[in-house]
């Protein structure tokens, strides 16, 4: 028996062949992949997953691709850190970072989804992936086409930074930069990917690669001892990955590897661009969309696919949102490197931002077992620091310089 | 004759206007209507468009000319 039972609206509820389709036809709902719990049961256990792949791939019995993994073998078990300074800066005694900022192969979450994107696109019989993006998920399918040899088409909009440009060039995919606005590019992409029999990621095969995203709750649990956290923090673009860890949590449950879930799921966005967040402080179950202008270019979706999604989720787990200005986000990134010796990107400033208001306001308590999720690494995101991180000191080599700047004795 | 799927976003101001209505009577497109939720503050409509390509194109600048938002099915492709 197979453990994906099929693809089944999340609207309406009608079920499809696990194909490469990701909407309802009858009412144009999003697809999810439904799996058969009970044969899923039968054969995993805590032991089972330990004695597996050091990868997400130890997780396969709850990940939609029916063979063994082709692509992203390495991708996921990142460190959990136990973040003493940070909690203690906050007064949470039990902090964690989940910390996804050394990521294989390309320091982002993102490289948890491509993997089990393109492990099934292989099985569906495509030769071609391709995505639409501006930063992480670019860089990530193509660098896991490019250990595939598969073909990868890489759409970017024209204005696009020169760093990031680099960072899709590298692995030699076709980059294509659209002439036009953003609007263009997010039309133009979905019309290709009606047209073309390629795997577009995040388009006709995302019912396979947002399911990747669970694999960050299952190693949570695995590494917190088979235990959910009390209160977890997670930033939301489309608001995907906060489904997923929910989901993921509630799979561990429901198959008896942990116990009964209380966490509370919590929502992050930047003020600039905090569509979801903006609905949740205004009491509202759905969101306006809104034009992105923050610093947080990975988490800057004005129009969430999930972003409805991710409000049910929150108020189903009786957890909160909150936005942080870009100045917050500036300093959510200094405060972990400061304190922890992580340097994450923007999408993590504004984690730390939330997790810190929420600290601040009671929500998250002194004795919550807390993780917050750092989805990128900050070298992909330099320019939102470099003028507020100073200069090096600079001195003339001679040690009793040395020692007169910093004013220190001379050595007896 | 080509079909294209669409969230439709309707302003604020706009909620009782007969929009779709309208873009129906001004391009040569059949309009299927598969999702929506209306309400006093916010509505949108998930629809598919029958037509030539040209004229459905056509019909959507006619939307966002009205004041509509209009994305692909998926909402934000680019990640």
């Amino acid at each position: 028996m197979a453990k994906m039972k099929s693809l089944a609206c999340r609207e309406c509820g009608k079920e499809y062949p696990t194909k490469d389709i990701h909407v309802c036809e009858l009412c144009f709902g999003p697809l999810e992949v439904k799996y058969d719990y009970d044969e899923i049961k039968a054969s995993i256990s805590r032991e089972k997953i330990e004695a597996g792949p050091k990868s997400l791939w130890r997780y396969i019995d709850l990940l939609p691709v029916e063979g063994q993994p082709t692509v992203g073998k390495y991708a996921g078990l990142t460190p959990l850190v136990r973040a003493h300074n940070l909690g203690a800066y906050l007064g949470i005694d039990e902090l964690y970072i989940k910390n996804d900022c050394v990521n294989h192969p390309t320091l982002s979450f993102k490289d948890r989804v491509v993997a089990i994107a393109l492990t099934r696109a292989r099985e569906l019989g495509f030769e071609t992936v391709a995505c639409a993006s501006t930063g992480n998920l670019a860089n990530s399918v193509a660098a896991h086409a490019s250990s595939a040899g598969m073909k990868c088409y890489v759409f970017i909009p024209g204005d696009l930074e020169a760093a990031k440009v680099l960072g899709n060039l590298i692995y030699r995919p076709n980059v294509i930069e659209i002439e036009g606005t953003y609007d263009d590019v997010n039309r133009l992409c979905s019309e290709i990917a009606g047209e073309r029999r390629w795997a577009f990621v995040n388009i006709n095969v995302r019912p396979y690669y947002a399911e990747g995203s669970k694999t960050l709750a299952f190693e949570t649990a695995e590494q917190l001892g088979w235990r959910a956290p009390d209160q977890v923090v997670v930033p939301m673009a489309s608001g995907s990955l906060l489904t997923k860890i929910w989901k993921g949590l509630k799979e561990f449950e429901k198959l008896g590897l942990i116990d009964q879930v209380t966490t509370k799921v919590n929502g992050a966005q930047a003020e600039g661009c905090s569509p979801i967040a903006t609905a949740y402080k205004n009491g509202r179950d759905f969101f306006k969309p809104v034009k992105p202008d923050t610093i947080a270019k990975s988490l800057a979706i004005g129009n969430p696919a999930d972003g409805y999604y991710a409000l049910k989720t929150v108020a189903e787990s009786h957890g909160a949102m909150d936005s942080v200005t870009d100045d917050e986000v500036v300093e959510g990134i200094k405060l972990l490197a400061q304190t922890e010796g992580i340097f994450a990107e923007t999408a993590g400033g504004v984690t730390i931002g939330v997790l810190r208001k929420l600290a601040k306001q009671g929500l998250i308590k002194k004795h919550d077992v807390t993780v917050a999720y750092i989805t990128g690494n900050g070298l992909k995101t330099q320019e939102a620091v470099i003028d507020s991180v100073g200069r090096p000191i600079r001195i003339q080599p001679s040690l009793s310089h040395f020692t007169k700047k910093f004013e220190l004795e001379e050595p007896a | 004759m080509a079909k294209l799927r669409f969230h439709i976003r309707y302003p604020e101001d706009k909620i009782p206007d007969p929009i779709l209505y309208q873009i129906g009577q001004e391009f040569k497109v059949i309009t299927s209507i598969r999702r929506a939720d209306v309400r006093e503050t916010t509505g949108w409509l998930d629809v598919e468009f029958t037509g030539e390509v040209d004229e459905i194109d056509q019909a959507i600048s006619g939307l966002r000319d009205k004041g509509c938002v209009v994305d692909p099915i998926e909402l934000n492709i680019v990640e």
